[in-house]
């Protein structure tokens, strides 16, 4: 856990920059590419400044195409290294569908053990910046749905670096999503040097009594802002920033819930088959006995992220959806 | 765009062979192995004792011609499930390859010395994961190279496009060979590609492309020797495109009179690249009927007691489906292990 060490205010890319930029110093093993993270940094300057410090044979551009990419990992890390690999945006990961379905996820499987795959994939996710087409998605229950990967998903500078050099470190392959309403949008306070926060962990971000709210990444900030309008009006709301989706940590959800009897869980993809369905079922199974009301869920609508940047916030779920949904729940 | 071949069809060298008389029989030798090991298979399969199995009949050489140039602990081989002959050649334990085509896990991991990956069910996914391999093994300072395999039908695919590209980029060690033998299961290549010859599709990516005989085993040889030592030293990837063809049908489900001609299949049986490749020992006074009867022999009790040992192995038990999902067993696999071991769900 993190030591006592001086702190500095930085946001969420800064973090990200230097949680890279420790891995590359401690561990020699660990290569970082993908498309433009070498000379320009990448496109949110999460990798800037490392190609001139470690050199174009450990920070390099590659060209692009992200089923390669995905693929040269999985044979970097099969044979020895610890890649982290950028894709440019999570919409972007599909073309390696294939590449993570058939081997990533099932390579040690696959070779009982022979092969496996230390290997990071960092990428952006979701709204909230007007982004064009397909650069706002957000397909963590895709990546959810393959078994033998971990999913990440931080929701402050201080957790983000913590939890990227422990993904680096991880002997299975992580995908480390990073919201891109939260690279510059939070600043908080974040130790130095190097440390490493334990993944499979949800935590209690706020602490209440009335109802949990249960979510991760970029809904977190929008459920501690429920959570403050709600406690003017007396209302004391827990929030649970899940941190990592797999492997889920299912008894800090529910000890929530035991405590407050209601949910309302709160993501930023697609309603159906999001995330959120798995959290909301897993509820339903281990903690039916707590609930005094259904377990409702405040996601995306069922279409496509909007690329017109006019009406994108009616998309993406905001304090007032959460707080309707309280009430809701509040009110069964 | 020629052709590389050394041998006639009956074997005859065309020309001075770059082989020792020795490195001849050793080559040789390698080929009646993987083609007793299929032979032997089909039988198992037929008997109930090997699950779905992909025969490789009539392309020993264009597999065998590249695994002889390969180093198992150093080098790296990602093949399709087609290359159970370059398998064998590169250091494959044969009760290992049973087991692997018997389903059963024991069979899936390569032991520690050989450095082959489980054999690759999806069509070209392998290229780009065998040029990362190249890559890593040439970032670390080893002078290694990684060979990966693929069918005509696999150029189609993305990832045989991407991966060259990354491969050439990055000057990567690796070889990247294509078994052009003529059908992607039922599809034939001229329906497959515009290109007559995939080697041209090197051009594209600014690297060496080569179309060798591939049922011939001294110019499958030759041609990867050049390759490998090319690529040990840092001079990049080569595409080699070995003509042959898929004797035996796609796998042992598959009917192939369904969409090809017997005539086709029996005019290739008669360039085999085993009877080729006897008649030029048989030329160069290196081979007769007393030796071939004895390695046959040979060959026979080292496959009997492959058998035997994988037979000895115990079937996968239940909870091994959540084992090696990840390093440890996480909450669910936890809860899936203990189930299977007859614990409660």
């Amino acid at each position: 856990m993190i030591a006592e060490r001086g702190t500095r205010v930085i946001n969420l890319v800064q973090a990200v920059n230097e949680a890279l930029d420790l891995a590359l110093e401690r561990d020699p093993r660990v290569v970082l590419f993908g498309e433009d993270v070498g000379r320009m940094g990448g496109v949110f300057r999460a990798s800037d400044g490392l190609q001139p410090k470690y050199g174009e044979r450990r920070v390099f551009d590659t060209p692009l195409a992200e089923s390669a990419i995905v693929g040269f990992a999985i044979g970097m890390a099969m044979a020895g290294l610890r890649p982290v690999a950028e894709i440019q945006f999570a919409g972007f990961l599909y073309p390696a569908l294939d590449q993570i379905l058939s081997h990533l996820g099932r390579m040690r499987h696959r070779t009982r053990g022979r092969f496996t795959i230390p290997l990071v994939i960092r990428a952006p996710y979701g709204g909230g910046v007007k982004t064009p087409e397909q650069h706002a998605d957000s397909p963590e229950a895709i990546l959810c749905h393959v078994p033998g990967v971990k999913v990440v998903i931080p929701s402050s500078p201080e957790r983000a670096k913590g939890l990227l050099l422990a993904a680096i470190e991880d002997p299975d392959p992580v995908f480390f999503l990073e919201a891109i309403k939260l690279y510059r949008g939070v600043k908080a306070e974040v130790p130095e040097g190097y440390y490493t926060l334990p993944l499979g962990k949800a935590r209690v971000v706020r602490e209440g009594s009335a109802a949990s709210l249960i979510a991760y990444g970029g809904m977190v900030e929008v459920c501690q802002k429920a959570a403050e309008v709600a406690a003017r009006e007396g209302v004391e709301l827990e929030v649970i920033d899940v941190e990592t989706l797999v492997p889920l940590d299912t008894p800090t959800l529910v000890e929530s819930v035991a405590k407050t009897g209601r949910a309302v869980v709160v993501y930023e993809a697609m309603r159906t088959g999001g995330f959120g369905a798995e959290i909301a079922a897993r509820l339903a199974e281990e903690a039916l006995d707590y609930l005094q009301a259904p377990v409702v869920r405040v996601a995306g609508w069922d279409a496509p992220y909007p690329p017109f940047s006019a009406v994108e916030h009616y998309y993406r779920p905001d304090v007032k959806r959460v707080l309707e949904a309280v009430r809701r729940v509040l009110s069964h | 765009m020629e052709i590389i071949r050394y041998l006639e069809d009956d074997g005859t060298p065309q020309r001075d062979l770059p082989f020792l008389p020795e490195e001849l029989l050793l080559g040789y030798r390698a080929l009646r192995r993987a083609r007793h090991f299929d032979e032997r298979a089909l039988v198992l399969q037929r008997q109930g004792r090997l699950g779905v199995y992909p025969p490789f009949r009539g392309q020993e050489a264009a597999q065998v011609g590249v695994a002889l140039c390969l180093e198992p602990a150093r080098d790296w081989l990602l093949p399709s499930y087609r290359e159970t002959a370059a398998a064998i050649t590169f250091g494959m334990p044969l009760s290992k390859l049973i087991l692997s085509w018997r389903a059963d896990p024991a069979g899936w991991g390569a032991p520690p010395e050989v450095n082959m990956v489980q054999f690759y069910i999806p069509i070209a996914t392998q290229v780009p994961q065998a040029a990362g391999v190249a890559h890593a093994l040439r970032l670390q300072g080893k002078e290694a190279v990684a060979a990966v395999f693929i069918g005509d039908g696999g150029t189609s695919e993305g990832d045989f496009h991407e991966g060259l590209n990354f491969a050439s980029v990055f000057d990567a060690p690796l070889l990247v060979v294509v078994q052009n033998n003529g059908w992607a299961i039922s599809v034939p290549t001229q329906k497959q590609m515009k290109v007559q010859r995939i080697a041209l599709k090197a051009q594209g990516y600014g690297i060496p492309g080569v179309t060798v005989d591939g049922n011939d085993l001294v110019a499958v040889w030759a041609v990867a020797r050049e390759a490998v030592a090319r690529a040990r030293a840092g001079e990049g990837p080569t595409l080699i495109e070995a003509l042959t063809y898929r004797v035996a049908p796609h796998t042992s489900s598959d009917d192939p009179g369904r969409y090809r001609s017997e005539d086709e299949a029996e005019a290739w049986k008669k360039r085999d690249p085993i009877d080729r490749m006897r008649g030029c020992l048989v030329h160069l006074g290196l081979w007769d009927d007393e030796k071939e009867k004895a390695l046959e022999e040979e060959l026979e009790a080292e496959f009997l007691a492959a058998v035997e040992e994988a037979d000895r192995v115990s079937e996968p038990r239940p909870w091994e489906i959540v084992e090696q999902v990840y390093a440890e067993l996480q909450p669910d696999q936890r809860a899936a292990w203990n189930y299977l071991h007859g614990g409660e769900a």
